[in-house]
């Protein structure tokens, strides 16, 4: 492998055992301390995996639409709606790992 | 977080604004309604008129989206667009809390769509025949079939309800947020933009609905 590819792995290697390595030391509260640091690196981790993909997916969507209004003007009226409805079904992906992060954090049934 | 300062409370619901907030939707529709009724002219003006082009974009959708027969769900339908997009304005004045940002409300309503189609398309097509949509086109491929469409049906109440719970949800999280930042001039802008989600939501709802029923009432071959 490459040396930029070993130095990246070894960083985040340290930041994946890093929590555990605090909580060692008896320091944020919660029921288990390493349980609770893993699981605020895990929701941020998963939040921005689906910003991501919602991302990528919404700029797809997008790209069709105005390629289509460009094309053909006269049909702005008929894919405006269908390319919002388009995005909030996309986007409502993004919201069920939303819904799992606010589960974790507030309701935390660990 | 802590309790909000909601100015309209019924004693003994004070940690459950969903259900006090639900009756204010009740009260307020039947109200309104009811003075349209009393009120109602040939030629329609004001509020008759927007309920009336409410109702008629609703039947025109259903009649395409569902078919023929389509606009007989339109109490289901009707009561659905009203009381989603009024439950997710109504968060926005202060001192007052969204029915739908609470899982149950939006869990009720999806079982609510989940039992009408199901039971819809069962009263239509049998119960047998409506149980082998669920093995797919060609028999050799029904064990794999089978568990795809199971899940995907029982996907179908729970991505409703969680759709519409994270998005009122994460805007009443983000001017609660924003309030921190710039008390009162950052949330407006926030505000601005939950109206726009929230007539998105409703529309994304009652499509889902509408397509749902297509789904359990249309006869293939």
């Amino acid at each position: 492998m490459k040396k930029n590819t070993i130095f990246l792995l070894a960083i985040l290697a340290i930041a994946a055992i890093a929590p555990a390595a605090f909580a060692a030391e008896g320091a944020a509260g919660g029921h288990n301390s390493a349980a609770v640091e893993y699981m605020a690196l895990g929701c941020v981790v998963g939040l921005g995996l689906a910003a991501l993909g919602g991302g990528i997916g919404m700029g797809h969507a997008i790209s069709g639409a105005l390629s289509a209004m460009a094309r053909n003007p006269g049909f702005y009226q008929r894919l405006f709606p269908n390319m919002l409805i388009g995005l909030a079904l996309i986007e409502s992906l993004v919201i069920y790992t939303l819904v799992i992060v606010l589960i974790l954090l507030y309701a935390n049934p660990l | 977080m802590s309790e909000p300062l909601l100015y309209i409370n019924i004693p003994g619901l004070e940690h459950h604004p969903h259900v006090t907030y639900t009756w204010v939707l009740m009260i307020l529709f039947a109200a309104l309604t009811l003075a349209v009724r009393v009120s109602m002219k040939l030629v329609p003006t004001g509020w008759q008129n927007a309920l009336e082009a409410l109702i008629v974009t609703l039947v025109d959708s259903m009649e395409g989206i569902i078919g023929h027969g389509g606009s007989r769900f339109l109490p289901l339908v009707g009561t659905l667009a009203l009381f989603v997009f009024a439950g997710n304005v109504i968060g926005l004045i202060p001192g007052c809390s969204s029915p739908t940002a609470n899982v149950n409300t939006n869990l009720a309503m999806a079982v609510i769509v989940f039992v009408v189609y199901n039971f819809v398309g069962i009263q239509k097509q049998g119960f047998v025949a409506y149980f082998k949509h669920f093995l797919g086109p060609v028999w050799w491929l029904s064990w794999l079939i089978f568990p795809i469409e199971l899940i995907s049906h029982i996907a179908r109440p729970v991505t409703l309800a969680m759709r519409l719970f994270g998005n009122v949800k994460g805007e009443d999280l983000v001017i609660f947020v924003l309030v921190f930042l710039v008390p009162l001039i950052l949330p407006m802008f926030m505000m601005a933009f939950a109206v726009f989600t929230s007539i998105l939501q409703t529309i994304v709802f009652v499509l889902l609905t509408m397509v749902y029923l297509q789904g359990a009432l249309a006869e293939e071959h």
